[in-house]
């Protein structure tokens, strides 16, 4: 999967691609430029005397004020008050991002080691390439097979921890047709960098066109043409090569017919029995030498799926 | 200060040119015995320093690796490794005790004008327990290293085949040493501070340290408890944190920050003790704003305790929780900016000496700065879920942890050199040191504001390719950074075998320390000190 680069859309920020996002921008720029005034009244200050009063010859007299209350009370209230106009402002932002509106499209998010998937309201199940409708409230419902992973789209402002075990929600409303940049943002491991995924933005009507003809996929396809497409979709290849490399576990070239030794002292060939129970079970028999790192794909994969997978894992030689 | 050195025997002077606490006893078997505060303070210092150039190593190897956008010089399992090691060592190993435990040890007895800290002993004993939970912390490194963060989020850390439990265990043992010393340290200062020295005369790093301990009692062992509890449940499957057994992964994280944010403070407040000293002393000015700085220092430790939850704000915890804590978290700024305010206002008619450590306490003035208007970004809500977990963190706590306690704990380290070794350093290296240190500093860290800001996540191995100018402008940083850090190598340790006798007093301090031999005699003062004056009576006499 190709990922297009964050679009840049000031010095320090992406370019705000969703409806909520510029009311975090808003609240970064009152606190950037409050940050910035106090740093050069601190630092200006501290140059003025650093070169005003530098040692001149030992033995100087120095001021003997020691205290001053009036000053203590004015730069104790006043940043408190600055403090409030913060909180209030970071607030207003994080308000209107907590509660998804009652019209969104709401799409369930699993984070596993170390691929998104994403399951639509009607039963279609993807990897790593989420299709949203523009202009329109899209609400994620998080979760995690494994660790805590975090959901995080520069370019919308927003960021959610999945938690295995429990759900949270995110939501907003792309407001431009184009690929949007996604990263894990919660470290889990080996691959967590190279978690990334996109969201695809299509206008309404080529969303809905999207998802009529992504439910039936396989159409037209051989099991061999669709294992492969899978074989991608489905995130197998980041973690197992076509071409003999070793990356997390084992290369998926010449597999079929081997003899593999598993952890443990025992042995198995590599057939058709085999690969369905370790895309099920992946920890059930695992290949020597390599890690029990493989999440589960029951609940994921269809058996029309899992059919097309093993055809094409015959065919990589 | 001036004391009427109470002289009961004055004959102290033609002896003390030669005996000292270094060489009043010899061989190795009396320094690992001894119950003497500076010796123990030394020994923590040697420790303290290993521990920050093998943290440093573990930096400068990371930054090499984000040289480039894919694989550098090291697989991703070694990077995931090493910026694991590379935290846990800084915090546990050398951030918490550097200046407490080292330079703590060292001056606060002769500070007070005692003889050594209410339980010696103890003192020795904290020593060796921060040793042996240092090596069952780096045994990692032989036993399969860690991968976890040093923060050791469950699920991941109850689930990981790395040595989890030997650093943890590690981890527990250094805290008992942590909490020991901070006990120490609280009744010395209760119990024995010399005639005349009362509370409200005592040098303000002595109200850090106060402060500090109080953290250091308080909060250890809720990490202990809790690094207790993953451990049982890695080892026994006891179901507490892991979801996968019953348990609940945010809880851990609400423990884990119970006790680590109050130790962010553990790790400041001494730094900011030793800024509001060295300032008064190099600018020969007193101390403006005495009792705000020394309360503030209290507030901030109390306050900081219910502030955990700003780590959390998108993780899971209830909406309303996040907008409690973003609320508490705000409060801790106004301490901290009227500790700023006050150590500038110690600069207004001074006489301000460019000397090594008034250059360091001048880059911690600019980098604090920075590192404390940082974190109200991320105090804010809103932004907060943009910047949480990316390089905008990362930027931002280095700026307050080395560009704050770092840059203090420097400053602190060349003001009381020459009494802890009775040697004089360059002040020419000492001043190019610190002009690398903070342009390495600056240049390393301030494009990872920018970094994190545009979107790139920290604790990536790999990144998107857009990132690379930044990421390799960083890394000269770290190239810079380290040169200054070898020159600041070389000077000190020059100075032991070339650098000139110290004088009693080179600095024109009057707090008690500068009463004592440089380096001192075993038990600090001959006689007991009777303190007339507090410790910042620049400019005439006192009022």
């Amino acid at each position: 999967m190709s990922i297009d680069p964050i679009d840049i859309g000031s010095f320090w920020l992406p370019k705000a691609s969703s409806t909520t996002a510029h009311q975090v921008d808003w609240a970064f720029d009152v606190v950037l430029w409050m940050a910035v005034v106090f740093f050069v009244g601190i630092v200006g200050a501290i140059a003025l005397f650093a070169s005003q009063y530098r040692r001149r010859r030992k033995g100087e007299k120095t001021s003997t004020v020691d205290h001053n209350t009036t000053l203590e009370i004015v730069w104790t209230v006043i940043p408190l008050l600055l403090l409030g106009v913060l909180f209030l402002s970071g607030l207003r932002g994080y308000a209107n991002v907590l509660v998804a509106p009652a019209e969104s499209l709401e799409i369930k998010v699993t984070g596993a080691k170390w691929f998104w998937t994403f399951t639509y309201p009607n039963g279609y199940v993807v990897q790593n390439e989420l299709v949203v409708p523009k202009d329109r409230p899209v609400k994620l419902l998080l979760s995690s097979q494994d660790v805590v992973h975090s959901f995080f789209v520069p370019e919308f402002r927003i960021k959610q921890d999945a938690v295995p075990g429990q759900y949270t929600t995110m939501w907003f409303n792309a407001t431009e047709a184009k690929e949007i940049v996604v990263e894990c943002a919660e470290y889990c491991g080996t691959s967590h960098s190279d978690m990334l995924a996109k969201i695809i933005v299509k206008p309404e009507a080529e969303f809905k066109d999207w998802l009529d003809s992504a439910a039936n996929e396989s159409a037209g396809k051989s099991p061999v043409e669709y294992g492969q497409i899978l074989f991608t979709k489905k995130n197998c290849f980041t973690c197992h090569s076509t071409t003999g490399v070793r990356i997390v576990g084992p290369s998926v070239k010449g597999m079929f017919g081997r003899k593999e030794d598993l952890e443990g002292g025992a042995a198995v060939t590599v057939d058709e029995n085999y690969i369905r129970e370790s895309l099920l079970e992946p920890n059930a028999k695992v290949v020597k030498g390599y890690p029990a790192a493989m999440p589960t794909y029951k609940g994921t994969l269809k058996d029309k799926e899992i059919d097309a997978l093993i055809a094409y894992l015959k065919s990589v030689k | 200060m001036s004391v009427s050195a109470v002289a009961d025997e004055a004959t102290a002077d033609s002896e003390s040119g030669r005996t000292n606490y270094l060489n009043a006893e010899r061989g190795i078997w009396s320094w690992l015995t001894t119950v003497d505060h500076k010796r123990i303070g030394l020994m923590y210092l040697v420790s303290v320093l290993v521990a920050f150039m093998l943290g440093g190593a573990f930096a400068l190897a990371l930054r090499l690796e984000l040289l480039t956008p894919k694989k550098t010089i090291m697989s991703a399992d070694a990077y995931n490794q090493a910026f694991t090691l590379h935290g846990a060592i800084m915090v546990f190993l050398f951030i918490i005790p550097s200046i407490p435990a080292a330079l703590g040890n060292f001056v606060l007895p002769i500070m007070l004008g005692a003889k050594d800290v209410a339980f010696p002993k103890l003192n020795l004993m904290s020593l060796y327990l921060y040793w042996i939970g240092a090596i069952f912390a780096l045994s990692s490194v032989l036993t399969g290293g860690l991968d976890t963060g040093w923060t050791f989020y469950v699920p991941y850390s109850s689930t990981t085949n790395t040595a989890v439990i030997s650093v943890t265990f590690g981890a527990f043992i250094m805290g008992f040493s942590s909490i020991l010393t901070g006990l120490n340290f609280i009744v010395t200062m209760h119990k024995l501070r010399a005639p005349g020295m009362s509370w409200y005369r005592m040098p303000l790093f002595l109200w850090s340290i106060y402060a500090t301990s109080i953290i250091q009692i308080l909060a250890t062992p809720i990490l202990a408890i809790t690094l207790l509890l993953l451990i049982m449940e890695r080892a026994f499957h006891i179901g507490i944190f892991d979801p996968a057994l019953g348990g609940d992964p945010v809880l851990y994280q609400h423990f884990f920050w119970f006790y680590s944010h109050p130790a962010v403070y553990i790790m400041i407040l001494p730094g900011m003790g030793i800024i509001s000293d060295v300032i008064a002393v190099h600018a020969q000015r007193r101390i403006f704003g005495y009792k705000a700085i020394a309360f503030s220092s209290v507030a901030i430790a109390l306050v900081g305790f219910i502030v955990w939850g700003h780590h959390m704000f998108v993780a899971g915890q209830s909406e309303m929780a996040a907008v409690i804590f973003s609320g508490l978290t705000f409060l801790v700024a106004v301490p901290s900016g009227i500790k700023v305010f006050n150590w500038v206002g110690t600069l207004y008619k001074g006489s301000i000496s460019f000397s090594t450590p008034m250059l360091f306490v001048l880059s911690f003035l600019f980098l604090f700065s920075i590192g404390g208007l940082t974190g109200l970004f991320l105090g804010m809500l809103s932004v907060d879920m943009h910047l949480h977990d990316t390089y905008f963190v990362v930027a931002h706590f280095h700026y307050v942890m080395m560009g704050g306690t770092v840059t203090a704990f420097i400053g602190g380290l060349h003001h009381w050199w020459p009494k802890i070794t009775g040697k004089m350093y360059s002040e020419k290296l000492g001043r190019l040191s610190c002009a690398l240190y903070f342009i390495g500093f600056n240049v390393t860290f301030f494009s990872q504001f920018v970094m994190g800001s545009r979107g790139m996540p920290r604790r990536y191995y790999n990144y998107l390719d857009q990132f690379q100018p930044l990421h390799a402008f960083s890394t000269v940083g770290s190239w810079v950074l380290g040169l200054g850090f070898l020159v600041m190598l070389y000077n000190l340790l020059d100075s032991l075998k070339n650098g000139a006798k110290a004088p009693k007093n080179p600095w024109g301090g009057l707090s008690l320390e500068w009463e004592a031999e440089s380096p001192p005699v075993t038990e600090n003062f001959v006689g007991r000190p009777i303190v007339k004056n507090g410790p910042y009576d620049y400019g005439g006499a006192s009022s």
